[in-house]
C-alpha cells in the first residue's frame, strides 16, 4: 500500500504564514526596527543643525533631504533581511519548501517593507514640518514616500541577495543599490519640488508609479534567483 | 551547432588570440586616420573655436561607454539562457573598459565645459547619468571580484549587469525627460546631420576606432581570464606559450 503524498500547501497559506512569522520575529526585537527610524530622525536632525535655521533654505532642501535620510535608513535594514535566515539555515528550507521561491521572497519583502519602510512613510510629515514643508508638500512627500519605499524595498531585496555571505556585504551592497535608487529619488524628490512649484506633480508621481510595478514584476524573480545562487 | 563550438574555453581561446591583433591594427589604423581628419583636415567651428574638437574623443568614449554596458548585458542574458561558461568571463573582460570609458568620458566633457560652459561640472542629466554609469561599472567589477566562487561570481554578476541595464535607456532618455545644460545630440539617424560632412566622418572613424579597440582589449583580457579560470585543464597545460614559459623558469 502506497502512502498517499502529503497535501501541498497553497503558496499563498505559506506567505501569509511567512508574512507572520517575519513581522512577529520583528516585534521581539524592536531595537533592531526602530534602529533604522531613529537613524532617519536624526540624519534629518543633522542637517538644519550644519546648514542653519532659515526656513527658506530649509524649505528648499527639505524634499531631498528626506528622500536621500530615507534611502539610506532603508540600505541600513537591509543587512538582516535574509542574513538571519542564511545563517539559522531557514532561508535554505524556504528554497526546498513546496511554494514558490519567489512568492517567498515577496512576502519577506513585503514584511521588510511594513518593518522599515511603512514607518518611514509616517513620520515623513513630521520631519516635513521641522523643514518648514507647506501642508500640500507635507501631503505629497508622504505620498512619494509610499509610492518609492516599496521600490527601495524591491530593489534592496536583489542587492541584499546578491552580497549574502560575501565578505564586506555592506560596503558593496550600498556600492551597487545606491546608483539603481537614482531613478526614485529624483522623481519623488521632482514630484515635492513641482507640488511646492505649483506645477501639480502628476507626471512625476505616474512615472514613481511606473517603477514602483517595473519592479514588483521583476524584483521579486530577480531576488529569487540570486537568492538560490547564493544558496547553492 | 557551429556557434557553439566557441563557447567552449579553449576552442574560443584560440579564436580570441587570432582575432584580437588584426581588430587592435585596424583599429589603430582608423584611429590615426580620425585623428588626422579631426584636427588636421577639418575646420575649426565657428562658435565654438578649436575647443570643439574634443568631440572626437568625447562623443565616441560615450557612445562606447553606453554601448559595452548594453554587450555587458546581452553577454548576460546568453549566459543565464544558456548556462554557457565564456558569458560570463566576456561581460567580466568587457566592464574594466567600459569604466575607463565612462571616466574618459567624464574627463573630456568637465574639459570641454570649462572653456564653452563655463564650469567643469553641472549637474546635467546626461554628465549626472554618465556618472551613475560609472558607478554601475564599478559596483559589477566590486561584486565580481568580491565572490570567490566562479559560477556564483558569473551568475550573480549577470543579474547585476541586467538589472543595471534598464539605467541604461534612462540615459538616454533622460536629454529629453530633463531639459536641461547639455546640448541636444548633433548627430541623428532620421534626420540628417547638421555637422559638416568632414567633421562627421572624423567622428565616425574614431567611433569605429573605438570598437576595435574595445574588441581588442576584451579578447586580450577574456584570454586571460579564461587561463586563469581553466589553469588546471590539461589543454592548458599543453598551450605552447604554457610550455615555453615553464621552460622559461626551469633554465633559470
Amino acid at each position: 500500500m502506497r502512502a498517499t503524498p502529503p497535501p501541498v500547501p497553497s503558496p499563498w497559506l505559506a506567505m501569509a504564514a511567512l508574512l507572520r512569522r517575519d513581522l512577529r520575529l520583528a516585534m521581539r526585537r524592536k531595537s533592531e526596527c526602530l534602529g533604522a527610524l531613529f537613524f532617519f530622525v536624526l540624519v534629518a536632525a543633522l542637517f538644519p543643525l550644519a546648514i542653519g535655521p532659515e526656513p527658506a533654505t530649509l524649505r528648499l532642501i527639505g524634499p531631498g533631504v528626506l528622500w536621500v535620510a530615507a534611502l539610506l535608513a532603508s540600505m541600513l535594514s537591509l543587512g538582516r533581511l535574509f542574513e538571519g535566515d542564511h545563517q539559522d539555515g531557514s532561508l535554505e528550507q524556504m528554497a526546498l519548501s513546496a511554494a514558490p521561491l519567489t512568492w517567498l521572497v515577496i512576502a519577506k519583502l513585503g514584511a521588510h517593507w511594513l518593518i522599515s519602510g511603512l514607518p518611514l512613510v509616517l513620520l515623513s510629515p513630521l520631519l516635513g514640518l521641522q523643514f518648514a514643508l507647506a501642508p500640500e508638500a507635507l501631503a505629497m512627500l508622504a505620498l512619494t514616500l509610499l509610492i518609492g519605499t516599496p521600490v527601495l524595498s524591491l530593489l534592496g531585496g536583489i542587492g541584499a541577495a546578491l552580497t549574502l555571505g560575501v565578505r564586506g556585504g555592506g560596503v558593496l551592497q550600498s556600492l551597487l543599490l545606491l546608483p539603481l535608487c537614482v531613478p526614485v529619488l529624483v522623481f519623488g524628490t521632482g514630484a515635492v519640488d513641482a507640488q511646492m512649484r505649483g506645477l501639480g506633480a502628476q507626471a512625476h508621481v505616474s512615472v514613481l508609479l511606473a517603477l514602483l510595478l517595473a519592479s514588483a514584476a521583476l524584483g521579486p524573480w530577480a531576488c529569487a534567483a540570486a537568492l538560490r545562487l547564493a544558496l547553492e | 551547432m557551429k556557434l557553439f563550438h566557441y563557447a567552449a574555453p579553449h576552442h574560443f581561446y584560440r579564436l580570441a588570440g587570432r582575432c584580437a591583433p588584426w581588430l587592435a591594427a585596424l583599429g589603430s589604423v582608423l584611429a590615426l586616420a580620425g585623428l588626422w581628419l579631426g584636427f588636421m583636415v577639418a575646420p575649426s567651428d565657428a562658435q565654438q573655436g578649436q575647443a570643439y574638437r574634443i568631440i572626437y574623443i568625447h562623443v565616441p568614449v560615450s557612445w562606447m561607454a553606453m554601448l559595452i554596458y548594453l554587450a555587458m548585458a546581452f553577454w548576460s542574458v546568453l549566459g543565464l539562457v544558456f548556462q554557457t561558461r565564456m558569458s560570463g568571463l566576456m561581460t567580466r573582460a568587457l566592464a574594466p573598459t567600459g569604466a575607463l570609458l565612462a571616466f574618459l568620458s567624464l574627463w573630456t566633457g568637465a574639459l570641454w565645459g570649462k572653456p564653452m560652459w563655463g564650469t567643469y561640472w553641472v549637474w546635467d542629466a546626461r554628465l549626472t547619468s554618465m556618472l551613475i554609469l560609472l558607478f554601475l561599472y564599478l559596483g559589477y567589477i566590486a561584486l565580481t571580484s568580491a565572490i570567490e566562487e566562479p559560477r556564483r561570481s558569473d551568475r550573480a554578476g549577470a543579474l547585476v549587469a541586467l538589472v543595471g541595464a534598464v539605467n541604461v535607456p534612462i540615459i538616454y532618455f533622460s536629454v529629453k525627460w530633463w531639459n536641461t545644460l547639455h546640448q541636444g545630440a548633433s548627430v541623428s539617424l532620421t534626420q540628417s546631420p547638421r555637422m559638416a560632412s568632414v567633421m562627421l566622418s572624423g567622428m565616425l572613424l574614431m567611433s569605429l576606432a573605438l570598437w576595435l579597440y574595445a574588441a581588442a582589449v576584451a579578447l586580450w583580457r577574456v584570454r586571460s581570464l579564461i587561463l586563469a579560470r581553466e589553469r588546471h585543464a590539461a589543454w592548458v597545460q599543453q598551450l605552447p606559450e604554457v610550455l615555453a614559459q615553464r621552460a622559461r623558469r626551469a633554465g633559470t
